[in-house]
Parts: C-alpha cells; sequence; structure tokens
C-alpha cells in the first residue's frame, strides 16, 4: 500500500509545477492584458506580405 | 497627411487591418503646445524609467479604437529609428514606449504621436501615478493556490467520502499531513484579507460582512487543524479550501474594473498640465505645480485660467461655461478679477496669479466639503447590515448549545460550539452579493452604463429623488436648434449672413453657423467684432449686423425687436441687413431623444428636479415635459446645485444627481449617487459614481429598475441561505456535523447561490432587452 503515498507526492509535484507555471504566468503580466495579444498574433510581417504578393503575381504569370 | 507619413514609411497595410480605420485628425495643436515636456521635472514624473540610454515612457492614448490602432501604434519604431519598442494595451489604452534617451526627446514623441492622430493625454493626475496591477495580480496568485488546494485536498478526502476503510493507520496518518500541509498557505496566504478586514471592522466598533467570517474560517480551520493534530482524520479542511476558493473567486467576479474610466477625477485632471509665464522679457514654461502666487502667466486663445488672478494685459473674454454650464462669455478689463476653470476665447493675455491652484474658487469646490462618501465605496450595504444581527444570533445560538451540552460532556459541548460556528460561516450571504452585482456590472457595462463598484448598484436601488442639470444632460450639449423669426430672408442672403458669423469666435455665431452649415468663399469687407454686443461686416455689398438689440439700436424699427425679457433675449441674435433689422435667430436647446417618455416614468417613482446653470429661457418648454410638483431652478452657481443637494438630503431624501459638467461636480459628490453623463465615456468627467453614455440616457428608467431587481435577488438569495443554514444548523446542535456532511452542505450551498444569482440576474437582463 506504501506505493500509493510514493503516487500521491508525485501527483502533488506535478499539479504544484503546474501551479508554479500558472504563478509564473501572472507574475510576468500575462494577466495584466487579456485582449491585445489576441489581436496582436494577427499580424503579419510586411516582408512575408510582399513575398507573398510576389509569387502571386509570379503564380498569375504563369499560368497567363 | 497622415497618409503621407506612414506611406514614406511603408506603413499602408495599416488599412488594410480594420474596416474604418483613422480617426477625425484633431485641429492643428500650437507648436509649443508641448514645450514643457522638455523641462526636467516633468520628464522625471512622465519616464517609468530613464538612464543615459534608454528611457521608457507609458501614455494614455484616449484614440485608440481598432485593431489598426495597435498595429501602427506597436509600429512607431518605423517610423522614428530611435524609438526600440512600442507596446499597447488596448483594455487600458495605454502605451509603452522605449526610447533612445540621447537621440530622440520626450516632446518629440509626443509630437510624433500627435502628428498620427493618437495624442496621448496627459494630465496633472497622471503625475501621482497609482499601479493598480499589483493588487489585481496578488488576486490572482490567491485563487490560483486556493484552487491548487482545494483540488489536491478533494482528491486526499476522496476515500474518506466514499467511506473506504483506511485500516493502514500510517497511510491515514500520511494523507491528513499532506493535507494540513496544503492547506497552511490556504490559511496564512489567502484567507488573511478577511481577518484583516474583520479586525479594522472590529477596532472601528463596526461588524461588517467579514466579521462572521472571520469567526466561521477561523472555527473551521482550528476544528480541522485539532483533528488532524490529535490522529482523528482530515478534518474539515475540504470545506475550508473550498470557501476560501470561493470567496476569492467572488472577489474577482465583483471586481470588473473599467481601466479606461476614472470616477476619482478631481480639478486636476481637468487642469493643464503646465504654464506660460512671463519672467522679465522671456517667456518660460513651467509645471503648473511651481506656480506661484504673484507669477505673470500668458493665456493664449483656448487656454484655461489654472488659478484666481487678476486680468493684467489685454482684451479678456472669458468662457465659463466650464464651471458654470452656461454658454457665455464674460468680457473683462485689466484690473479685474478671473476666476480660475475660465477660458480666454480670441487674443492673448497676461494674468497675475492672485490665489494658489488649490485655493481657487473652483478648487474649493473639492476642498470645502467632505468627500467622505468616495471612500465607502466597495462595501455593500445589505450584507453589512445583515451581518450584524447574523453574528450575534449565531454567537447566541452557539452558546446556548453549549450550555445544554455541558451537563453530559465537554467534550461534545465544545465540538457542537465549534460545529455551529462552523456551519454558521456565512460565505452563502457573502457571495450572493458579489455575484449578482458583479453580474449587473458586467450587464450594465455592455449597455454603456459604467458603474464604479458593486455597492453604487444598491444604492441606485434605494434612491427616491433624481435631480438633473439640463445642459449637456438633457439636452445637446453643442447640438441647437436655430430658426429665423422676422421677414423671409432669401438664400442669398442666408449665405452672407452666415459666412459673417463664422468669422465670429463667440458661442452664439458659432451655433448659428454649424447650423446652417454653408461653405462659401465669399469676401468680407470692414469685418468688427464688439465685445457682448455683436459683430457687423460687408459682405458683398450688404452690410449686415448681427447681435443684441442695443448694437443694432441705430437699425431700430420698433415692431420687430419685441425684447420681452432680458433671459430671454440672451438666446436671440438679431440680423439687421442695411440698416434695416430683418428679425432675429432663435438658439433653441435641442432635447434628447426619448427623454420626455423617461421622464414620464421615472416621475411616478421619483421626486424629479431641473438644476441649470443656464438662462430660463428654456422653462416652457420643460414644465410641458416634467411634472408639475418638480423643481425648476435657473441661474444656479456650482455652489446653489450643491446646496440644493445638500437640504434634499436634510429633508432624509436619497437623491441622485444626473449631470455632465465641472458646474456639477460638486452636486455630484454630495448626492447619494452621482451619474455623469458623457458623450465619449473616454472623455473627461467629473468625479462620479457611475458614467452613463449619453446615448442610453433615454434608458435610464430600466436602468434603475434593474437594479431594484438585483438588490431583490440579493434578498431571495439571502431566503435560500438562511435555508442551508437552517438545516445545517440543526445538524450541528445535536452534535450531528460530521464532516462529511458538511463537506457537501457547505459548496452546495455556496454553489445553489452563485448558479441562481447569476442566472436570474442573466433572465432579467434578457427580458430588459439588455443582453
Amino acid at each position: 500500500m506504501s506505493v500509493i503515498i510514493i503516487l500521491i507526492l508525485f501527483s502533488i509535484l506535478i499539479a504544484g509545477g503546474f501551479l508554479i507555471a500558472f504563478l509564473w504566468a501572472v507574475k510576468s503580466g500575462q494577466m495584466d492584458d487579456k485582449y491585445t495579444p489576441s489581436v496582436r498574433i494577427l499580424f503579419d510581417n510586411d516582408e512575408e506580405t510582399k513575398i507573398n504578393k510576389e509569387n502571386n503575381n509570379s503564380n498569375k504569370n504563369v499560368s497567363k | 497627411m497622415v497618409f503621407e507619413i506612414l506611406d514614406e514609411n511603408n506603413l499602408c497595410s495599416y488599412y488594410s487591418y480594420d474596416q474604418n480605420p483613422g480617426i477625425n485628425q484633431k485641429s492643428v495643436v500650437a507648436k509649443n503646445k508641448y514645450e514643457f515636456l522638455d523641462d526636467e521635472d516633468v520628464k522625471k514624473q512622465l519616464l517609468d524609467f530613464t538612464d543615459s540610454k534608454i528611457s521608457t515612457v507609458t501614455f494614455f492614448i484616449p484614440d485608440m479604437h481598432c485593431a489598426s490602432c495597435i498595429w501602427l501604434l506597436e509600429n512607431l519604431i518605423r517610423l522614428n529609428p530611435s524609438i526600440q519598442n512600442s507596446r499597447v494595451n488596448f483594455l487600458s489604452k495605454k502605451l509603452s514606449v522605449s526610447f533612445l534617451t540621447q537621440e530622440i526627446s520626450l516632446r518629440k514623441i509626443v509630437e510624433l504621436l500627435t502628428a498620427i492622430g493618437y495624442e496621448p493625454l496627459i494630465s496633472f493626475d497622471d503625475l501621482e501615478k497609482k499601479d493598480l496591477t499589483d493588487s489585481n495580480r496578488k488576486l490572482y496568485y490567491k485563487i490560483g493556490i486556493a484552487g491548487f488546494s482545494f483540488g489536491n485536498i478533494m482528491l486526499l478526502s476522496f476515500p474518506e467520502y466514499l467511506s473506504i476503510d483506511t485500516s493502514s493507520e500510517i497511510l491515514k496518518q500520511t494523507f491528513a499531513f499532506v493535507i494540513l500541509l496544503l492547506s497552511l498557505p490556504v490559511f496564512f496566504y489567502c484567507s488573511w484579507d478577511y481577518f484583516e478586514s474583520a479586525y479594522n471592522g472590529i477596532k472601528q466598533k463596526f461588524i461588517n460582512i467579514d466579521v462572521p467570517l472571520a469567526i466561521g474560517i477561523l472555527a473551521l480551520f482550528g476544528r480541522s487543524l485539532y483533528e488532524i493534530v490529535m490522529g482523528y482524520g482530515p478534518g474539515y479542511m475540504d470545506s475550508f479550501a473550498g470557501l476560501i476558493f470561493f470567496l476569492l473567486l467572488g472577489k474577482i467576479f465583483q471586481q470588473k474594473t473599467f481601466d479606461i474610466l476614472n470616477f476619482d477625477r478631481n480639478y486636476k485632471s481637468y487642469f493643464p498640465i503646465s504654464v506660460t509665464i512671463i519672467k522679465g522679457k522671456e517667456e518660460k514654461v513651467i509645471a503648473l505645480s511651481k506656480l506661484k502666487i504673484g507669477d505673470r502667466i500668458v493665456l493664449r486663445n483656448g487656454e484655461l485660467i489654472p488659478a484666481d488672478s487678476i486680468l493684467f494685459n489685454g482684451n479678456g473674454s472669458i468662457d465659463y461655461s466650464f464651471v458654470t454650464g452656461e454658454s457665455a462669455q464674460v468680457e473683462k478689463m485689466p484690473g479685474e478679477m478671473l476666476f480660475a476653470g475660465g477660458r480666454q476665447i480670441g487674443s492673448k493675455i497676461e494674468i497675475e496669479v492672485l490665489k494658489e491652484v488649490s485655493q481657487s474658487y473652483l478648487t474649493q469646490l473639492w476642498n470645502n466639503f467632505s468627500f467622505d462618501k468616495r471612500n465607502e465605496g466597495g462595501i455593500t450595504l445589505f450584507a453589512n447590515n445583515v451581518s450584524k444581527y447574523f453574528t450575534v444570533v449565531i454567537l447566541l445560538i452557539a452558546a446556548v448549545s453549549f450550555f445544554y451540552w455541558l451537563p453530559q460532556n465537554i467534550d461534545t459541548a465544545t465540538t457542537v460550539f465549534i460545529a455551529v460556528l462552523i456551519v454558521a460561516c456565512p460565505c452563502a450571504l457573502a457571495l450572493s452579493t458579489p455575484f449578482t452585482m458583479g453580474n449587473s456590472l458586467r450587464i450594465f457595462s455592455k449597455n454603456n452604463f459604467f458603474v464604479k463598484n458593486i455597492g453604487v448598484i444598491e444604492k441606485i436601488a434605494k434612491l427616491n429623488t433624481i435631480v438633473f442639470d439640463k445642459t449637456g444632460t438633457i439636452t445637446f450639449p453643442s447640438r441647437s436648434d436655430v430658426e429665423f423669426v422676422g421677414d423671409s430672408l432669401t438664400d442669398s442672403e442666408m449665405e452672407r449672413i452666415i459666412t459673417l458669423m463664422k468669422n465670429s469666435s463667440h458661442p452664439l455665431s458659432k451655433k448659428i453657423s454649424e447650423f446652417f452649415g454653408f461653405n462659401s468663399e465669399i469676401k468680407i469687407e470692414n469685418f468688427k467684432e464688439i465685445a457682448s454686443l455683436g459683430i457687423s461686416g460687408e459682405v458683398d455689398g450688404l452690410r449686415i449686423k448681427a447681435g443684441s438689440p442695443k448694437f443694432l439700436s441705430d437699425d431700430l424699427i420698433g415692431d420687430k425687436l419685441e425684447t420681452d425679457s432680458v433671459g430671454h433675449s440672451s438666446s436671440k441674435v438679431y440680423i439687421s441687413i442695411n440698416k434695416e433689422v430683418r428679425g432675429f435667430f432663435k438658439i433653441k436647446n435641442v432635447y434628447r431623444v426619448g427623454i420626455k417618455e423617461m421622464i414620464r416614468l421615472l416621475s411616478k417613482n421619483f421626486d424629479l428636479h431641473i438644476l441649470s446653470g443656464d438662462n430660463s429661457s428654456e422653462k416652457n418648454n420643460l414644465m410641458e415635459i416634467f411634472p408639475g410638483s418638480s423643481n425648476l431652478l435657473f441661474n444656479q452657481s456650482p455652489f446653489d446645485k450643491l446646496e440644493f443637494i445638500r437640504k434634499l438630503k436634510a429633508n432624509g431624501k436619497k437623491v441622485l444627481m444626473v449631470g455632465d459638467g465641472l458646474n456639477d461636480a460638486g452636486a455630484l459628490s454630495e448626492s447619494n449617487v452621482g451619474i455623469s453623463i458623457a458623450e465619449d465615456i473616454t472623455s473627461f468627467t467629473p468625479a462620479s459614481d457611475a458614467i452613463l453614455k449619453a446615448s442610453e440616457l433615454n434608458r435610464f428608467a430600466d436602468f434603475i429598475d434593474f437594479s431594484k431587481k438585483s438588490l431583490k435577488i440579493i434578498y431571495y438569495s439571502f431566503g435560500i441561505s438562511v435555508v442551508y443554514h437552517i438545516v445545517g444548523l440543526g445538524a450541528a446542535v445535536q452534535g450531528l456535523l460530521s464532516p462529511l456532511f458538511a463537506a457537501i452542505l457547505m459548496p452546495l450551498s455556496s454553489i445553489t447561490v452563485v448558479v441562481f444569482t447569476t442566472v436570474s440576474t442573466t433572465l432579467i437582463a434578457k427580458r430588459k432587452g439588455f443582453l
């Protein structure tokens, strides 16, 4: 039965790891602004857009 | 212009991110408006961090409104390479910028932002920073820890819930020990606020809701600790951790903060951050806080008088609408007294400061009167009132059952005593208010009614008198209805009159020209503006004069100038063309949509009054809208308004003041609940308990009704929790309260209350069309 004690200690250790991850997230300010990051991720980098455009153009050229 | 800046820097995808990016560009700002940002002291106060290489600063940018704004503001680096990094917090409309200290000045950054249409708002208030994020983060920490402990303790208590035979003594002991370890941070960290608040309450001889709560928590924890140490089992630690977790959850639920709104603005927010003073022959920009008596200030068109002073030089034409609510300019001659809060219109003037900023007429509104009301915010009235009796009754029951059991066995007596305290822990009661009111707060804010905290909703539900300000509150502040009375004018005559009006900065001319809005390029000759009388000029051969009857008296033809009462004539502008009086423009306030219906609904349950800083020209119109019993008072100074509210309160009325301007500030804070009306919620509003977007004013009756219903929901959920308490107490006094029974009963009562309150508020809101 004593194996259960080890299991419990492990489970608490893992849960504690998640707790620490959560506390770290709060500390690093991830809970301060819950909206802006959701928008920020949608912005393209201009370099990429340019390449895409060029690709599109070249594709069109090929199809012609 | 903005497009050019963006195009140059290859930032045109700005226009592709949102449907309608861009904002109205504000009128071009004066060149030296931001000169004060070069001042070392101001800089020091504004910058978050600075060293010889890099500085960071945080701006509040009210015009930020869409995804494109975020994109552009986060790409500032491409507009100016000296800017290292810029980050947006959209919800609080804040932008933090870090830049190379050597290469670009703070002033340059502000001017850049202004040039692309995002003028940061820098006010006197900002210089005294306060940070809320810390307390917010703390709550998250606490919830995280309480949730972690609660979950794990529950898991470890499972064998007991299922009555699995744990004959192994070691296993039992280890479980209990681990549970104890897990509950320690909950007790010492997460629940500490409740003990502190209860202690403070008792110290001030006031039993708030946290007192019975603290007693319950203490009994729960103490009893369980005893059981664990004595080796009886894990005690009630699961209930304990669960309760703290729910309570903290309730806290975060009620703590909906509106970052972009500020309910506690005082005069400082309205005042400029800096002033231009003259020393010898030099003009110098200094921070307002450094202004001393005897300093000589230069005021340009549109600038605010920061302190009571004497006009020294130049023609003063002061617009006091900011203070009094009345839109008329007052002419001042050198040597006359000027009160703080007025705005100079027209040419440059020099004034000499007589009193310190904080001692001026306007600022006394804040200093003279006790602003204690603000401090009681956040305390929920009902729960606190109940908890007084609640605590007494519970202690009584506990004592009686203790003495009932005492003759039999002191151990049982103590157990029962503790059990009663455990069950009596009024968590359901403590939860009903935050969840009901927190939900109402959210529903209100979705409908553009922003309430400062949950205590205000409770206060709104108990009001019986409503006082309205007129201008800007029930009427549109800038829109007016203009009508021409007299001989009909031809279109070309009208066009010429309006062209003339456009050249005047007088508020009445502005209203008339805005209303008709011709856009012509006709030249005006011999334009003359005579202060407080009128304007004249030759437009395309027509000699036009516009102004007061006195101004036109040369051209007087009796019957057209019906000068009724003096008050009335101030919203009339008489017109003569080629020395012949043709009639007058009548300027009327435009009432907001749906006012009549709203007043009719409100008059059923409330006493209604009007306090206006304006003249009585609208009296007849108002009498049609308002019931006969209402007081309609005109020409009220800010102090009159405050006095009126005070009298109502002295007569035992619960007063709601609805106003919009600084002239209502005193009344707003004196009333039980002050609501300020704002066209644009991010614009300045005087200190108040709630901010209502002007377009929603017609739903005001619904808002009040909903507040009343919310309060009723709290009463009902209190009833529910009483039922649970009776069941629990029944078991407790008989000595039957097992840990298992407690572990089911206590979370169950909390959950029932939470579900009941949120569901019922949401249902009522749906029925009212709020959701």
